[in-house]
């Protein structure tokens, strides 16, 4: 055999959450990516944009201005957050349990130079990076009925971002917990429906009783709308300084829950 | 530490709650052979594969793999060895070129030398006229095939196969041990987990038998035969009781017996005392013999 790179032996231990490892699941991801883009695409952003032209149109006739905006602009760039939750959460719960459970895919991952820590990342940050995309899809839509373009919508992508990988790393750890893909509808109507309906998206939370108000700063999906908002009509300092805080310690404590969880999985 | 050595493992014992599925396993692989673990479903074969890509952690002993010690340098080693699963994982909605290409990457060929690997993996399974194929459009022997190949693309000088003919036709697994012999005689060292006797037969230089979590018989096919069953077997046939009678006086004559499912067969003849055995079909020992002699009749 030639002395080629590939034969050439370091005798050292590989690190952690190492780049090359990081590209080749997420290289699997894109390869991929490229046989069914066209009906997660198709869903990522139709759905959204159904429920921001049926709000839009069915309460935007009794409703002219919400919280000061036309209700086209605040559902508009409300549901920039309803489209980042819904490519991300469900994407990254029945991805990660198809490949873990159905296809075994994960059996060959780890039999490679990846760990589980590299698996999980990639594959939540590939998640976040298409849920980037898929959150513009509303801000476009809402642009033809109306909203006026910003200079701070550039910002969106990265909210959008940063929202993403949240979700797709608690979306990772609760398919790692849950024993069934059945189970998964007791995540969704129990958490993932009331965070989508309570964020501030259809309509404003301060029109909520006090209780719900305080929930609210729970839901992370609360703080992208606001964010969303901030950055398409103007940033309102510490407060949005706080939203952003939120949604990155969301993002941290989920991702290492994900992998936590997903270890205990995969690793006998 | 012997440097010769592919893996060796000592005295690994790995538990799952009250199950002790491998229970103090000694194993060693010279470089450039092909070892067969050989045992029944149940005897720990799959948990010793596992934990030598660090996917099961043992709760006790030495694994040393490739010369790294696991599970602390586990990654090193598997970026060296090759494993071919044994359930199908493949992509099923990509090319077979595809599947190849996502694996230079999770393998780390360099850049300038993917297309290569890609071209070599694909000429040494006999998928060349196949690489625009979806997987899910491929034959069961092709995706074991590509399965193997994918497990090539990085050159290992390990390669991990479990159990890589199960459930497909003699026509297909006759291909696939000329591609695995392929493999060995280029020098790649090869561990394989099977239960099909003449698989380990054909292509092992070395089997270890494995029954409830221990090595039980180390050695060349052919030496166990002569060590454990001898040189020939006498096989009686005959009505139930017939057999039952014939296995007591067997035994108490010194032989070994093993039922066949129709048949009793005698083995260890030299042992014979009492007058010789009885007439009966003769015919060369085989593995099989050793391995349901030493693994025991009972299914469990």
């Amino acid at each position: 055999m030639p002395a080629t790179a590939e034969t050439v032996r370091v005798r050292r231990r590989l690190g952690r959450l190492e780049r090359p490892a990081l590209a080749g699941v997420l290289v699997r991801e894109v390869i991929n990516y490229s046989s069914y883009w066209r009906s997660v695409t198709f869903s990522s952003t139709v759905e959204p944009t159904i429920y921001l032209l049926a709000f839009g149109f069915g309460f935007g006739s009794l409703v002219s201005t919400v919280a000061g905006y036309d209700y086209v602009e605040f559902v508009g760039t409300g549901t920039v957050a309803t489209a980042v939750l819904f490519s991300s959460v469900f994407a990254a719960m029945f991805g990660t349990f198809v490949k873990r459970e159905f296809q075994r895919t994960y059996d060959a991952i780890l039999a490679a130079p990846v760990d589980t820590e590299e698996l999980v990342t990639a594959e939540a940050l590939w998640i976040a990076i298409r849920a980037s995309v898929y959150g513009c899809a509303p801000l476009l839509v809402a642009m033809v009925f109306g909203l006026d373009p910003s200079w701070g919508m550039l910002l969106v992508p990265l909210i959008c971002f940063v929202t993403g990988f949240g979700w797709a790393s608690a979306g990772a750890l609760i398919s790692a917990l849950m024993k069934s893909i059945d189970n998964f509808s007791y995540v969704t109507s129990t958490l993932i429906t009331p965070m989508f309906l309570v964020a501030g998206t259809f309509f404003p939370i301060s029109g909520l009783p006090e209780w719900a108000q305080v929930a609210a700063w729970f839901n992370p999906l609360y703080h992208c709308v606001e964010l969303v908002r901030a950055a398409c009509f103007g940033f309102d300092g510490w407060v949005d300084l706080a939203h952003l805080s939120i949604l990155l310690a969301f993002g941290i404590a989920m991702w290492r829950l994900a992998i936590w969880a997903t270890a205990r999985r995969l690793i006998d | 530490m012997e440097e010769n050595l592919a893996i060796r493992l000592r005295r690994v014992v790995k538990r799952f709650g009250p199950i002790t599925a491998v229970d103090g396993l000694d194993l060693d692989l010279p470089f450039g052979t092909c070892v067969g673990l050989l045992g029944p479903n149940g005897a720990g074969k799959s948990t010793t594969m596992k934990m030598l890509t660090a996917q099961a952690i043992a709760d006790e002993g030495e694994l040393n793999v490739l010369g790294y010690q696991l599970p602390g340098d586990s990654k090193v080693a598997r970026a060296e060895m090759g494993v071919v699963p044994q359930l199908d994982n493949l992509d099923t909605t990509l090319t077979v070129e595809q599947n190849l290409r996502v694996f230079t990457y999770l393998y780390r060929v360099p850049r300038p030398q993917r297309r290569e690997a890609i071209e070599r993996a694909l000429e040494m399974a006999n998928l060349a006229d196949r690489r625009d194929t979806r997987a899910d459009k491929l034959s069961g022997g092709m995706r074991r095939r590509l399965l193997i190949a994918r497990a090539l693309v990085h050159r290992p000088r390990l390669v991990l196969l479990d159990e890589p003919t199960v459930g497909l036709d003699p026509q297909v697994r006759q291909e696939l041990w000329a591609l695995i012999d392929a493999l060995r005689s280029e020098g790649t060292s090869i561990l394989m987990s099977t239960h099909y006797i003449e698989e380990a037969e054909r292509l092992a230089d070395s089997v270890t038998i494995m029954s409830h979590g221990k090595a039980v018989a180390t050695g060349r096919p052919s030496e166990l035969v002569a060590e454990h069953a001898g040189a020939e077997a006498i096989e009686v046939y005959g009505p139930p009781d017939r057999l039952r009678e014939v296995e007591a006086s067997a035994r108490a004559g010194g032989m070994s017996t093993r039922r066949t499912g129709t048949s009793v067969a005698l083995l260890r003849l030299d042992d014979a005392t009492n007058g010789g055995p009885p007439d009966g079909e003769r015919r060369s020992a085989n593995l099989e013999d050793v391995f349901v002699l030493l693994t025991g009749e009972e299914i469990s």
